[in-house]
C-alpha cells in the first residue's frame, strides 16, 4: 500500500512538474544579444526579476539570423512555453504568420503596437513624451543653449525620440539648438560606442554641453565621452545614471522590464491587446545634485500635464515630420 | 606509392578533419559546463528526425550550395572570389525588383524572371572586379571583398529609401506579392498528401535549382570546351595563353558565373524564405561558401555534401540556442572550428594521415 502511495505520490509529482515545465514563459532577444545594456537587457532584467521573485524558470533565445525567429517563435510555442515575450519591431511580421497558428499560447511583443490578433498583446511606448521631458532637463540644465541628440539606427522610432527631445528643449528655451546625428543605418549602429563617441566629440566642438544617447550600446560610449570631456549626458531604455555618477543628468526611462515582468507574472492570464508601457526621466543619488528641485518640479508638472491630456507631444510617427528638429 | 590514393584524400582527409574539430567543440562545451553528449543528440534530434529540421537544414544548405559552387568555379581558373557576401546582396536587389515591380501571373514564371535578375545582378557585381583583376592586374581577393562593403552600401542605401514603404521601422522593402511566393517544402508535400510534413520550415523549390545548379556546374567544369579553358587557365595561365586561350576572356567569364551564382542564393533567401528583401539576409553564406569549397574539393559533388554538413551544423546550433543555456557566441566558434579544421588546415591534417597512411598500407 505504502509502495503504492509512494508510486502515486512520484506520479502526481511528476504531474506537476511536467505542467509547471509546460507553463514555462519564454523570451526572444532580437540580434542585437541579450547583453546591450539597453533594450535587450531591460527585458532579460524583467524575465531574471521574475524569475528571481517566483523561482520560476524561463527559456530564452538569442537570434543568429533572420530565418530563426519564425523558427524560435514555433518551436517554443510547440513545446508548450506560454506565453512568449518577444523585444523588438522586427518581430511583427513573423509573429503574424505564426501567432494564428497556436491560439492557445499568449504572445507579447514589444514595440510593436499595431497587430490586433486575439492571443497578442503589444506593447508600445510614448518615447516621444519620456524625450521630452529629458528634453526639458537638457535644456534648463544647458548653459551654451546648444545640446546634443545622438541616436543609433536611423528608424522613425529613434527620430521619434529625436523629435520629442527636441520639443522639449525647444519648449524651455525657444532659442536653443539642437544638433542631431544618427551613428548609421544599420543595426551595427545599435553597438557602435566608438563612432558614438566621435559624434559627441563632433557635437561637443559645436557648443553642445548635454549630449541625448538614444543607441542602445552605442551610448555607452556616448556617456563615456560626455563625462570625460566634462558635459552632461543622457542615457537611455535603463537608468543608465550610475554608469557616471554626477555627470549622467537623467535617464529616459523606457520599462521594457516591467512590460516583460508583468508578461511573465500574468502567465496564461496575459491580457491580449494593445497597451502602451510606461516612460519616465529617472531621479536617483548619482544625479541629485545635478537636478535643482527648479528644474524637477517643471518637469513634473509636464509630466502630469502630458498625462491629463492638456500637454501634446508631436509623435514623428504619426506623420514622418517634427516641427522641432530636422535629421 | 608514395602519396595516398585518391579516395583517402578525398574521403579521410576531410572526415579526420571533422573529427578533430568535434573533439575540440565536445572540450569547449564541457568546459562551460554542458554535456557534448547532449548538446549533440538535440542537434541531430531536431535536425535529422523532424520534417521540420530537414526543411531548415535544406534551406541554408542550398545557400551553401550556390555561394560554394560560385567559389569552385573561380578556384578552378586559380581566382579566389572572396566577394559572394556582396554579390549575393546584389543579387538580392535583382530579385526584389522583379518581383516588386513586374507583375507575374504565376510563382514558376517569376522564379525564372527572379534568377534571371539575381544572376544578372550578381555578374555585374563580380564582372566588375573581375575587369579590374584582367585588365590592370589589380589584386581579385582585394577587390572582391572591397565589394562587398561597396554592396552592403548599396543595398543599405536602397533599403532606407527608395524601396522601404513609408512609415516601417525595419530597413526592408515591402512585402513580394503572392504570386511571386516559391512553393515550399510544406507545399509539396500536402500536394502529395503528407500533412504537417515540413511545417513552417523555409525550404523551397529553390533547392532543386541549386542541385540542378551542381550538375551544370559539373558539366560545364569537366565537359564543355570552356571548362578545359577555365582550367587550363587555373593550372598554368602562361601555357594557357600560349595554347591559345585569351586570358582577359576567361577571367572575366569564369566571374561572372560565379557571380551569377552567388547571386541566385538570394531568390531562396529572399524570394521563397523572406519574401521581402531585408538587410543581412546574406547571413554570412558569402563567406561559408569558400569552408564549402575548400571542404568539397570544389568538385560539386564535394560541395553538395559540404553544404548539407554546413546546413546541419546551422540548423543543429539553433536547436542549441532553443533548448541549452549554451551561448550564441560560443555556437558560432563551434561553427567556426569546423570552418577553420575543414578548410584552412586540411594541409596540416593531410600531412601526418598521409605518412599514417602509408605505414598502414605497406604494412
Amino acid at each position: 500500500m505504502s509502495f503504492m502511495k509512494s508510486i502515486l505520490g512520484s506520479v502526481a509529482a511528476l504531474a506537476l512538474t511536467t505542467t509547471a515545465a509546460l507553463a514555462d514563459p519564454a523570451i526572444i532577444f532580437d540580434l542585437g544579444g541579450k547583453f546591450d545594456k539597453s533594450f535587450n537587457e531591460a527585458a532579460f532584467k524583467g524575465a531574471e526579476r521574475w524569475a528571481d521573485e517566483t523561482g520560476g524558470s524561463f527559456r530564452e533565445i538569442e537570434l543568429q539570423n533572420e530565418a530563426q525567429r519564425e523558427q524560435a517563435l514555433r518551436r517554443f510555442a510547440e513545446a508548450g512555453s506560454n506565453p512568449i515575450v518577444m523585444a523588438g519591431f522586427a518581430f511583427a511580421d513573423a509573429l503574424s504568420k505564426v501567432a494564428p497558428d497556436y491560439p492557445d499560447t499568449k504572445f507579447a511583443v514589444i514595440d510593436v503596437n499595431w497587430l490586433s490578433m486575439p492571443n497578442v498583446r503589444g506593447i508600445g511606448f510614448n518615447e516621444h513624451e519620456g524625450s521630452y521631458l529629458v528634453g526639458m532637463m537638457a535644456a534648463q540644465a544647458s548653459e551654451t543653449g546648444v545640446v546634443g541628440f545622438v541616436g543609433g539606427m536611423d528608424i522613425p522610432l529613434i527620430r521619434r525620440f529625436g523629435c520629442g527631445y527636441a520639443q522639449g528643449v525647444k519648449a524651455v528655451n525657444p532659442n536653443a539648438t539642437v544638433i542631431a546625428n544618427m551613428t548609421g543605418t544599420t543595426p551595427a549602429a545599435w553597438n557602435d560606442p566608438v563612432k558614438g563617441s566621435e559624434l559627441t566629440k563632433a557635437q561637443i566642438s559645436q557648443g553642445a554641453d548635454v549630449v541625448f544617447a538614444a543607441a542602445g550600446g552605442t551610448g555607452v560610449g556616448v556617456l563615456q565621452t560626455a563625462a570625460d570631456e566634462g558635459i552632461l549626458s543622457i542615457g537611455v531604455d535603463s537608468n543608465q545614471n550610475y554608469l557616471h555618477p554626477g555627470k549622467v543628468l537623467t535617464s529616459m526611462l523606457k520599462r521594457v522590464d516591467i512590460a516583460v515582468y508583468e508578461a511573465f507574472t500574468a502567465g496564461n492570464n496575459l491580457e491580449t491587446g494593445n497597451f502602451m508601457g510606461a516612460v519616465g526621466f529617472a531621479m536617483d543619488e548619482h544625479n541629485a545634485s545635478l537636478v535643482s528641485s527648479d528644474m524637477q518640479a517643471k518637469v513634473e508638472s509636464a509630466e502630469a500635464a502630458i498625462s491629463s491630456g492638456s500637454l501634446s507631444v508631436h509623435n514623428y510617427t504619426d506623420d514622418e515630420t517634427c516641427p522641432a528638429v530636422s535629421f | 606509392m608514395d602519396v595516398m590514393p585518391k579516395w583517402a584524400d578525398v574521403v579521410l582527409v576531410p572526415l579526420f578533419s571533422l573529427v578533430l574539430a568535434a573533439f575540440l567543440s565536445a572540450l569547449l562545451i564541457l568546459a562551460i559546463g554542458e554535456s557534448p553528449g547532449e548538446a549533440l543528440k538535440l542537434m541531430v534530434e531536431g535536425t535529422l528526425l523532424r520534417s521540420a529540421g530537414w526543411g531548415y537544414m535544406l534551406y541554408y544548405t542550398t545557400n551553401f550550395i550556390f555561394t560554394g559552387l560560385a567559389v569552385s568555379i573561380a578556384f578552378h581558373a586559380s581566382l579566389f572570389n572572396i566577394g559572394g557576401e556582396g554579390q549575393a546582396m546584389m543579387g538580392g536587389l535583382g530579385v526584389s525588383l522583379v518581383c516588386l515591380f513586374i507583375p507575374w501571373p504565376h510563382w514558376s514564371l517569376a522564379i525564372i524572371g527572379a534568377s534571371v535578375g539575381a544572376a544578372v545582378f550578381g555578374m555585374i557585381w563580380a564582372g566588375l572586379p573581375a575587369y579590374l583583376q584582367a585588365k590592370r592586374g589589380s589584386h581579385i581577393v582585394i577587390t572582391t571583398i572591397m565589394f562587398n562593403f561597396i554592396a552592403a552600401g548599396v543595398l543599405n542605401f536602397f533599403l532606407v529609401g527608395a524601396l522601404k514603404p513609408k512609415g516601417s521601422m525595419d530597413p526592408a522593402t515591402a512585402n513580394f506579392p503572392a504570386s511571386t511566393h516559391l512553393p515550399t517544402f510544406e507545399d509539396m508535400a500536402q500536394l502529395l498528401g503528407f500533412e504537417k510534413m515540413f511545417r513552417s520550415a523555409p525550404a523551397n523549390v529553390s533547392f532543386f535549382i541549386a542541385l540542378m545548379a551542381c550538375v551544370a556546374v559539373w558539366y560545364l567544369i569537366w565537359r564543355s570546351p570552356l571548362g578545359y579553358e577555365i582550367r587550363a587557365l587555373g593550372k598554368s595561365g602562361p601555357a594557357a595563353r600560349y595554347a591559345g586561350v585569351g586570358s582577359v576572356k576567361i577571367i572575366m567569364i569564369t566571374m561572372m558565373i560565379s557571380g551569377a551564382l552567388c547571386g541566385l542564393m538570394a531568390i531562396n533567401t529572399t524570394q521563397g524564405e523572406s519574401e521581402r528583401l531585408i538587410l543581412n539576409f546574406t547571413e554570412g553564406a558569402g563567406f561559408i561558401g569558400i569552408a564549402v569549397a575548400l571542404m568539397g574539393r570544389s568538385h560539386p559533388l564535394g560541395v553538395l555534401l559540404a553544404a548539407l554538413l554546413f546546413g546541419f551544423l546551422y540548423q543543429g546550433g539553433a536547436e542549441l540556442a532553443l533548448w541549452t543555456k549554451i551561448p550564441r557566441e560560443l555556437i558560432i566558434v563551434i561553427q567556426a572550428l569546423v570552418i577553420l579544421f575543414t578548410g584552412a588546415l586540411t594541409m596540416m591534417v593531410r600531412a601526418p594521415l598521409e605518412r599514417l597512411f602509408l605505414m598502414a598500407w605497406r604494412g
